[in-house]
């Protein structure tokens, strides 16, 4: 079960993601992310409510990312120590801004 | 043991969940670790779903352990087509975004979690058995 509440305003985007990022809600999140991203510069995700994230959820923030290299930039706020904690085993600290 | 016997779909991905997540609850796992264990078990499921017997159908075999000293082993079986999934080279992570292909971090990370990783091809069936301290 994954909740996804956007903000938008102007040029920045905010999704607050709630719940988990697995393989079931992962194409959920994406087609959403693809729908919003068109004149955004700022991509913000809020993880404060996101409890798991796969390697499905891990899939998408690297396509968003990649979008947003080109376009802009995007930022992981609030992720819990265990999220973080797969963020690192898999290097994706480094290539993502986590704040 | 406690074993779980299920159609290896995806959409089975939840009941799959419940029944580890419940074992978990009941041995007072920390969360940490059982996010760990849960991503683990996800990815070794959804795997088995996708690709055991594709183009067909069939069952997945999930056997839990609790082990002395205290571990968790879970012994996922299938008898798809012969698959190690351990065989598989690990994605280079020192890429940046840009460089780096979409997907093959699943089995990366399940490798980077398990505290004992094995896996043996026997009587038609896949055997992969994931440990894990906790």
């Amino acid at each position: 079960m994954l909740n996804i509440n956007k903000e938008a305003n102007g040029n920045v985007c905010t999704f607050f993601l709630e719940g988990r990022l697995d393989t079931t809600t992962a194409p959920q999140f994406e087609s959403e992310i693809k729908d919003s991203l068109e004149g955004v510069s700022s991509l913000i995700m809020d993880m404060a409510k996101l409890e798991y994230i796969s390697s499905a959820g891990l899939r998408v923030l690297l396509s968003a990312q990649k979008i947003m290299n080109k376009q802009g930039s995007m930022v992981i706020k609030n992720s819990s120590e265990e999220i973080n904690e797969i963020f690192d085993v898999t290097g994706f600290s480094d290539i993502l801004t986590i704040e | 043991m406690k074993e779980l016997t299920i159609d290896a779909k995806v959409d089975n991905l939840d009941r799959v969940l419940e029944f580890i997540d419940a074992i978990l609850e009941e041995n007072e796992c920390d969360m940490k670790t059982q996010v760990q264990i849960d991503v683990c078990v996800e990815e070794i499921f959804v795997n088995i779903a996708n690709y055991a017997y594709t183009p067909g159908e069939g069952e997945a075999v999930i056997q839990v352990e609790v082990l002395d000293p205290r571990a968790l082993s879970i012994t996922f079986k299938d008898k798809g087509v012969p698959y190690n999934p351990l065989a598989k080279e690990d994605p280079d992570i020192t890429l940046s975004a840009d460089e780096r292909p979409i997907g093959g971090l699943g089995i990366f990370m399940v490798k980077k979690s398990a505290d004992d990783i094995s896996y043996e091809y026997k009587d038609d069936q896949n055997i992969l058995t994931y440990i894990k301290k906790f």
